[in-house]
């Protein structure tokens, strides 16, 4: 196993250092570190955080290889900086048993580029009507702990309260996909001015407000964890700040897309911008932005969702909805809230690795930069600018919401326990 | 004037005005002649892409076409490759290979004209989609006014009905506001969009309140399926709150008109009385349709060089 | 390229002197097409829009002041018979009208500023057989400057002028130019 010696970097954006990463562990941290027969990684002017951690990435394998395997996806996900991803459970056929989690985990463990963590159904097949086998997923070898039906809402109150009941004899979490179906129907925006002038459906921002506040509530009756994926909208935050505020455990995540991009981008009815939930107003961006630098949002969750193009290059309605996030995560939430001075690397690091890992109970990830740690770490070079070419990206599909944009932030290297999974900017398998 | 015309904001009040002044002159150099055929567009290609059924605004379109001698070809999604699950970008190219000047497209998704505009290189009209925009109907509504009551500007326009479904309703608003008309819309509030409040238009829920100062008044399809959603409560309830009747007719201006996109729901949303009475518009926006089809045609594709 | 105007090729005494000339010619003409009929009463001038349109109606009032007959004027708007709206680019109508009377088995005279590749009376020519099916068709223009592409001839002419392609011939009328001119200028239109 090649060790390295990384070189100049500040660990959270402070004092340059140098940090020596040797058996899969880093070794030591000081100045002027020397080891003989280590690799040196020169990393001045580059922040070095723990390897990011994502709450939410859809992988499609098994089911819509076309669109994205476990490899393809591992390897998008090393060059964004991330050292574990959460697969969600909708695929074909969905990960409901311990069989289905356990394929996805050992998928994960033969690409070898990040920790595929799988998700595990909370229901059968996604249908909302009984519980899948919740427990024989947390004790298989993917040891799952978060449980989410992922684009689908768990509507039903009865069974949401004994989801969220059950998944605590294991310390599990049920991350909710908040939407209220009943409010949702044919929904194809934001409900708001855009969608009143462009003719579609609206996904009113009511319809994940009622959800989140009818979950915390149960969350606060039951004493479990809740997780809310995705948050999109003003209201939420607000519902989320006041539920922390009496203790409720909920977590919650937003993505890098709903701090970025809004509504606006619709009236292009390119579906590259439809996305579920909506993308949404200033004010609520604006919103989203305020609640991840305050820690009402603990979490940026990435929601990458790969679609093969004839899923894309089609009419708005016939499309299906979600966007990439992986490579472009970190650049995001640099232009969003490090650049305007919102979050300083620490807050980074705290939002995008350490609670993310606390969330999903993963012991490796999200752990500081100190001797003895497990090297799960990635270098950015927060200068470099570059434009987003989907071309280029390593997911399998084109999917980019920020094609042609120009964001800053590159990640550099990414370390998976030790291995330099990306080096100098590529993947390095 | 753009090279498409996908919604009623493509227009501004010059292009408008042009559509609507070529639509005039064109229906006179026409009127009382044999030979109503223009060589104009002789060895032009329009197509006809309807995805959904609407023979009146395809047979509209196809006469217009027609008789300004281009070459049309009707392209249904019936009985052909559309049925079989061809995607609209593929079906697009198709078009394009086969030199399609102008492609005049009906879809029930909103937005998909839009998708059509990037990946053909000739001029696409907007012939309905989904819930979005219809603008020659707005367009042969305005004419239809103008030819009326002699002037757009100032004239209150009176749009009731099911704004929340309504292409037609969308891109009246659009258009009239544009020419200087002042548009009030009339609906139960569950037929009205959320975000209406910031059209170019007043919004109110009493017909009766607003009926004596309407110089025109638009009814709107109600269509009975909106009922077992729970838009309103039932068809009787419906008709009587926001149906316009003999008695409600009464009430209006002297020279107010009543206008209809069709197909009426007669009993519905207009009375018979009100649609055969010497206010209404129905025919005539049926005939101007094709001289407004024909302006549209000639100033899209008369002069762009393929 | 920048334009020079060159000095007037006719004047407005000019332009009335041929309208009156060619007024006359008309009046001479008329009395030979239906032998034994009252030939003005069969002649319609057609004006081709802009400048054609008010030429007839000028035509139409000298014609009266010297023979005391009204003569029907229409217009008719060539531009939707065009064959170079390519090139051109699509442009506003302007008003078709036909006298009450029709052009059936009339005289139909078109009137016309000024001609040149003969395209624009082409076009009149394709717009009046659609219109209906004249007795014969003649054409007055008030300027020829030459350089025809088709195989069209005035019959009654206010001013040859011969030119380069490179010049415009300008006709001003008082209708709708505010005076009576012609001008002639070098170089490309602005």
């Amino acid at each position: 196993m090649t060790n390295y010696l990384i070189k100049g970097a500040k660990p959270l954006g402070g004092d340059a250092v140098d940090i020596f990463v040797a058996d899969g562990r880093i070794a030591a941290v000081g100045d002027s570190l020397s080891a003989t027969g280590a690799e040196v990684v020169e990393a001045a002017g580059l922040v070095a955080l723990p390897g990011l951690v994502d709450l939410h990435t859809h992988l499609r394998e098994p089911g819509r290889e076309d669109a994205e395997t476990v490899g393809t996806g591992s390897r998008a996900a090393a060059l964004g900086g991330f050292t574990a991803v959460h697969a969600m459970a909708n695929t074909d056929p969905v990960a409901d048993t311990a069989g289905v989690v356990e394929q996805v985990w050992r998928l994960g463990q033969e690409a070898g580029l990040v920790d595929v963590v799988p998700v595990g159904a909370v229901t059968v097949g996604l249908a909302g009507e009984r519980l899948a086998e919740l427990g024989a997923m947390a004790d298989s070898a993917a040891r799952v702990r978060v449980f989410s039906d992922d684009g689908h809402c768990v509507s039903d109150p009865a069974l949401m309260r004994r989801a969220l009941e059950y998944v605590k004899a294991f310390d599990g979490v049920v991350a909710q996909h908040a939407e209220e179906p009943r409010l949702t129907v044919g929904a194809q925006m934001h409900e708001g001015d855009r969608s009143a002038r462009l003719g579609l459906t609206g996904w009113p921002a009511a319809a994940e407000e009622a959800i989140i506040a009818r979950d915390v509530l149960l969350a606060e009756h039951v004493g479990a964890r809740l997780h809310v994926c995705h948050v999109s909208t003003a209201g939420s935050v607000e519902i989320l700040r006041w539920a922390k505020s009496r203790g409720v455990q909920v977590t919650a995540e937003v993505t890098p897309h709903h701090l970025l991009l809004t509504d606006a981008c619709a009236e292009s009815y390119d579906p590259v911008f439809k996305v579920n939930p909506p993308l949404r107003t200033d004010a609520d961006v604006e919103a989203l932005r305020a609640g991840l630098a305050d820690g009402t949002i603990d979490a940026v969750g990435t929601d990458h969702a790969p679609h093969a193009v004839e899923d894309k290059e089609s009419e708005w309605a016939q499309a299906r909805p979600g966007m990439l996030g992986l490579e472009q995560a970190l650049s995001v939430v640099i232009e969003t809230m490090v650049e305007p001075g919102r979050l300083d690397w620490a807050g980074v690091a705290d939002r995008m690795s350490v609670r993310p890992a606390q969330i999903g109970r993963l012991g490796d990830h999200g752990r500081p930069i100190a001797p003895g740690e497990p090297a799960n770490l990635v270098l950015v070079d927060p200068a470099a600018r570059s434009t987003v070419d989907p071309a280029a990206l390593a997911s399998r599909s084109r999917n980019s919401p920020y094609a042609g944009r120009e964001l800053p932030g590159r990640v550099v290297a990414t370390f998976l326990r030790g291995t330099a999974t990306v080096l100098d900017g590529k993947a390095t398998r | 004037m753009k090279r498409h015309l996908l919604e009623a904001a493509d227009l501004d009040r010059d292009d408008a005005t042009l559509v609507l002044d070529t639509a005039a002159q064109i229906e006179q150099a026409l009127a009382g002649r044999e030979v109503k055929k223009l060589p104009t567009l002789r060895g032009r290609t329009v197509v006809n892409l309807f995805y959904e059924d609407s023979t009146r605004t395809r047979i509209s379109f196809e006469l217009a076409a027609k008789r300004l001698s281009a070459d049309v070809i009707n392209f249904s999604a019936k009985g052909s490759s559309v049925s079989k699950g061809e995607s609209l970008k593929d079906t697009a190219l198709t078009l394009e290979a086969m030199g399609a000047d102008g492609v005049v497209v009906r879809h029930s998704a909103s937005g998909a004209p839009h998708r059509l505009a990037n990946w053909v290189r000739g001029s696409v009209v907007n012939a309905g989609d989904g819930t979005h925009e219809h603008p020659t109907q707005a367009l042969l509504d305005a004419y239809t006014i103008r030819q009326r009551l002699g002037r757009l500007d100032g004239v209150r326009v009176t749009i009731v009905g099911d704004v929340l479904h309504s292409r037609v309703a969308r891109s009246n608003v659009g258009l009239l506001h544009t020419l200087g008309a002042e548009v009030t819309l009339v609906a139960p509030p569950t037929l009205l969009p959320v975000g209406v409040g910031s059209w170019p238009a007043e919004v109110g829920y009493d017909l009766d309140a607003v009926l004596p100062k309407s110089d025109v008044v638009m009814m709107l399809r109600v269509q009975a399926e909106r009922m077992n959603a729970s838009f309103f409560p039932s068809a009787r309830e419906y008709s009587r709150r926001y149906g316009l009747d003999a008695r409600r007719m009464a009430v209006l201006p002297d020279d107010a008109i009543v206008m209809h996109p069709g197909p009426m729901n007669r009993g519905m949303e207009i009375a018979a009385e009100v649609a055969d009475s010497v206010r209404s518009t129905i025919v005539e926006q049926v005939a101007n349709g094709v001289s407004t089809r024909m302006a549209v045609l000639y100033l899209l594709l008369g002069g762009s060089p393929q | 390229m920048a334009r020079t105007t060159l000095p007037a090729l006719l004047s407005a005494a000019d332009v009335a002197r041929v309208i009156d000339r060619i007024a006359h010619q008309l009046i001479e003409r008329a009395a030979t097409v239906h032998p034994g009929r009252d030939g003005l009463a069969d002649l319609v001038l057609v004006g081709i829009p802009t400048r054609g349109a008010p030429l007839a109606r000028r035509l139409a009032t000298r014609i009266e002041a010297f023979s005391g007959v009204t003569v029907d004027v229409g217009t008719v708007d060539i531009t939707l018979y065009r064959d170079d709206l390519r090139r051109r680019g699509v442009r506003a109508l302007e008003p078709t009208v036909m006298p009450d009377g029709g052009i059936d088995d009339r005289l139909v005279v078109l009137v016309d500023d000024v001609l040149f590749s003969g395209r624009s009376v082409r076009a009149a020519l394709d717009a009046l057989r659609d219109l209906g099916r004249p007795q014969a068709v003649q054409l007055a223009v008030l300027v020829d400057r030459g350089h025809r592409e088709l195989p069209i001839r005035a019959d009654y002419v206010g001013k040859n002028v011969p030119t380069s392609r490179s010049q415009q011939v300008r006709v001003h009328l008082a209708e709708t130019d505010g005076a009576d001119e012609v001008l002639v200028t070098e170089g490309e239109d602005a």
